[in-house]
């Protein structure tokens, strides 16, 4: 502040050098001063000091704002669930997102000078942050949809899996209930168990009629079974357009083809299988005397690898942070590539003449010498991520939306999202800018060391 | 300069409005202010939550008014925000004329801090003539009359994709047990029963309201409603016992609810490639199946009524848009006037997507033969009770994210802790009903 009245004192006392300063033009001086930082100060104070001290002050009155309440607002702040939750996930965001942005950033800046083009990838890097917070939100919000027909990121763990599994050709297919078959973990087997030369027919719901092999034909009950023998029919017990008895071979419903079928002996182990034919019949040979289980294998019915539920509440922090440090990773690698630039090159050299290897260059010289430009872009980008709102507000669905709430988020949902409630809304408030306090106090200590030197 | 131009363009078209109105013999409404051009060079502001083609249909709504009046009129839709919006408006002293609240509560709120303009004596006279008593009531506060309910919705509708059910051998259910009985004969097809897009509270808490009508009667809901009765209520456990029978089978509801929106609910019932074959909201799905445009509302969209659950009688869910007025000038009242005008209505029926409570309306306008069931079923019902949690505080009914939403998805991803929901929906009442 001294820097900027001395130019503007200097001008009236220019006239006449020769004459010391006394009272009088000291005040004028002051008075100058005072004029031309006026605007400055009545807009500052209007639109910084009083919001602050009237948030301070609201956050003593009640949700309606005609009762004052104490620290009532302060104390729901830290009892209630919600906000709760927002304050727990806001510490996450500043221990994870601002170090990853700016490792992120070193890394990107210290390699992409040692390649060409190297312009080319830092505007690539650098271009999410010419997409607003709100569509960058909704990009990854896509992107991570559950349904891998929607979200690319599921599309490509469910397209790589099933490069490596075989699709089963019955996928969600169930066994008719209260006809004695029993379904765990997609197995399909016989409740209780069935003696060799006998029959074990399985009934089978949940196939679309559309979705059944072309080789189908309609179902057919199984020929009689001889000593040693297992047999029966898998079939879908569905008639389209309705009708038909659960559980009985009508006409019009079709046996299911390829099933594999085993007979599991009383010791677990599988003692033979069979697959059935067009009409759904299978026929398990060579048999010891005995009882077995006739189970449908799960991999008959496997509905293969569905993805990951991103956006659910276990990992929905996760997503947002990610697409968070998509954003501004870019911004610390900018801002540490211009701190880079200016270095001195001839401490990197000297310590390569004496034989440092390029680890030991980076860690021993470039790091220091970057660190006043690291600490910049750290402390930025904490009170940044402190407040986050938009990306936090685009991404989750509905049902994760309580996990990955923070501050600023509550904030505008119990003050105007709804709730109504500005008391609990401003002390949220309060709390955030106490939260922001201390790094921005670093922040200015810092710039005034920086002058000092 | 100007203002005489906008005279001399404006004056051909009310003379056109006029020759209009008296080929089309409409006179039950606004007689005076009627294509006299009167209010020309007047402009009005009107809000409402509409966007897309409800703001369109809408917009067309306006423009006959305009028309007739030679009043200018700007809308403007304010989302989801109308509380934040109209406040903000309101403190900064610059209302709209004319706007379109979803919610009672907002307007009973706005009615006692005095920014509402009570309806004058015509337009008071013009809403008699055209509603039902249980519409003027619910545009009363305090025993005095500030709202026109221009729109109405149906929320008792049950739709279903009829090609679904016709390959399953499914029917139209007579009940509660048998719509389960008819949704396990669509899951054995190999489609999901129904699609529930819970990616937002709002549809569940109109499930809840349904079942809760239904089980426990109109007079059990108003006291709920207003919180006299707490939510450990043994009603509320008989309608959440209920709902769970459904919700939590999960052969029978499609997976990955909690995820889903509401209009990609839609998409897996009447979409391309269907996935499920039921879903559950009010009138307005029918705008939806029209927009995707893959299934046809009447041919194999169908809708039933909300099965009758423990052997309870028909009742109907219902919500709507009422127009009120915050400014007291003669442009604003003959808008008012005009909107409780069965002539208002009629732009946009046939468009579909309105659902008027209006008995004056021609109901033959309707598009087709669905929209206009609902719309009878509607100004015919005799029990009829506004959406509940539209009628709750705000913190309650209507924050996404918290409160009652919030805890419906909750006991949608885990129907069994039916308890622990009441306690949860008791804990967020009390909090919310304070003041």
């Amino acid at each position: 502040m001294t820097q900027l009245v001395a130019p503007v004192a200097n001008s009236p006392a220019g006239g006449d050098k020769r004459r010391p300063p006394h009272g009088s033009s000291r005040r004028r001086m002051f008075m100058i001063a005072l004029g031309f930082l006026a605007p400055a100060l009545v807009f500052l104070g209007a639109l910084v000091l009083y919001p602050i001290v009237y948030t301070v002050v609201r956050s003593f009155f009640s949700a309606g704002g005609g009762e004052f309440v104490g620290w009532d607002n302060y104390v729901t702040m830290f009892t209630n669930d919600s906000t709760f939750t927002a304050i727990r996930n806001n510490v996450l965001w500043v221990l994870v997102a601002p170090a990853a942005c700016t490792i992120l950033g070193l890394i990107f800046a210290v390699l992409l000078e040692k390649i060409k083009w190297a312009t080319a990838f830092k505007l690539i890097i650098f271009m999410p942050m010419a997409i607003s917070m709100l569509a960058a939100g909704v990009i990854f919000r896509g992107m991570f949809q559950e349904n891998p027909n929607l979200g690319v990121v599921n599309a490509a763990l469910v397209t790589v899996n099933s490069a490596f599994g075989q699709d089963a050709a019955y996928p969600g297919a169930a066994g008719r209930d209260g006809l004695g078959l029993v379904q765990d973990r997609g197995v399909i087997a016989s409740e209780s168990t069935v003696e060799s030369g006998s029959e074990q027919n399985f009934p089978l719901v949940g196939i679309r009629v559309d979705s059944v092999p072309a080789a189908a034909a309609q179902a057919e009950p199984a020929v009689n079974a001889r000593a040693g023998q297992l047999v029966g029919t898998v079939w879908l017990d569905v008639v389209r357009g309705g009708g038909g008895t659960s559980g009985q071979i009508d006409d019009g419903k079709t046996g299911l083809p390829g099933i594999l079928v085993d007979a599991v002996a009383a010791d677990g182990t599988i003692a033979a299988s069979a697959t059935t034919d067009a009409a759904g019949r299978y026929v398990i040979d060579g048999l010891a005397e005995g009882a077995y289980r006739v189970a449908l294998p799960a991999a008959n019915f496997d509905e293969g690898y569905q993805g990951v539920s991103w956006l659910s509440s276990t990992f929905i922090t996760g997503v947002i942070i990610l697409s968070y440090i998509w954003i501004w990773a870019g911004f610390s690698m900018v801002m540490i590539s211009s701190g880079l630039s200016a270095i001195d090159r001839s401490l990197q050299e000297a310590a390569r003449m004496d034989g440092a290897n390029e680890w030991n260059v980076f860690t021993r010289i470039t790091a220091p010498l970057l660190s006043p430009v690291l600490i910049v872009v750290f402390v930025t980008l904490i009170i940044n991520v402190l407040k986050i709102f938009d990306l936090v507000y685009v991404i989750p669905p509905g049902s994760a939306k309580p996990a990955a709430n923070v501050i600023a988020v509550e904030m505008w949902t119990v003050s105007f999202g709804g709730g109504n409630n500005q008391g609990l809304g401003s002390a949220l408030a309060i709390l955030l800018l106490i939260l922001v306090l201390p790094s921005m106090i670093i922040n200015i200590r810092r710039f005034r060391e920086e002058r000092q030197q | 300069m100007r203002s005489t131009m906008h005279h001399s363009l404006l004056t051909p078209l009310a003379g056109a409005g006029i020759l209009a109105l008296t080929l089309a013999g409409c006179s039950s409404a606004t007689p005076d202010a009627a294509g006299s051009g009167e209010f020309a060079g007047d402009t009005l502001d009107v809000s409402a939550a509409w966007s897309g083609a409800e703001q369109t249909n809408f917009e067309a709504v306006l423009a006959a008014f305009e028309e007739q009046s030679g009043a200018t009129v700007n809308y403007t839709s304010f989302g989801d925000n109308a509380a934040t919006t109209l406040g903000t408006q309101i403190e900064g002293g610059s209302p709209p004329n004319v706007a379109m609240l979803a919610q009672p509560a907002l307007m009973n709120q706005l009615a006692a801090d005095g920014n509402l303009q009570p309806l004058s004596d015509e337009a008071s006279a013009v809403v008699a003539e055209n509603y039902s008593q249980s519409w003027v009531d619910l545009g009363t506060s305090d025993g005095t009359q500030y709202g026109v309910w221009f729109k109405a919705s149906n929320k008792s509708t049950m739709w279903y994709n009829a090609d679904l059910y016709d390959a399953a051998g499914a029917s139209v259910p007579e009940d509660w047990d048998d719509f389960l009985v008819q949704l396990q004969l669509v899951a054995d097809s190999g489609y999901a029963g129904i699609s529930i897009g819970a990616d937002v509270g709002w549809p569940l808490t109109d499930w809840f309201e349904n079942v809760y009508l239904q089980t426990a009667g109109g007079d059990l809901y108003d006291q709920l409603t207003n919180h006299e009765i707490p939510w450990t209520d043994p009603s509320v456990t008989v309608a959440l016992d209920a709902l769970a029978t459904l919700w939590g089978n999960d052969a029978l509801v499609q997976t990955g609810a909690a995820q889903r929106t509401f209009p990609e609910s839609v998409t897996e019932v009447f979409g391309a490639d269907p996935q499920a074959a039921t879903m559950f909201e009010g009138d307005f799905v029918a705008g939806n199946i029209t927009d995707d445009g893959s299934s046809v509302v009447g041919e194999n969209a169908l809708f039933f009524d909300f099965p009758s659950v423990n052997g309870s009688a028909p009742a109907v869910v219902g919500g709507g848009d009422v127009a009120v007025s915050f400014t007291d000038d003669a442009a604003t009242d003959a808008l008012m006037q005009f909107l409780a005008s069965p002539e208002a209505a009629e732009v946009w029926v046939p468009e579909g997507g309105l659902t008027s409570p209006n008995n004056n309306v021609d109901t033959a306008l309707y598009p087709d033969e669905t929209s206009r069931q609902i719309a009878e079923a509607l100004t015919g019902a005799e029990t009829f009770r506004f959406d509940m949690s539209d009628l709750t505080p705000s913190a309650f009914g209507g924050t996404p994210g918290q409160g009652f939403w919030q805890i419906m998805i909750q006991f949608l991803q885990d129907p069994s802790d039916v308890a622990g929901t009441q306690q949860a929906l008791e804990d967020a009442a009390v909090a919310a009903y304070v003041d």
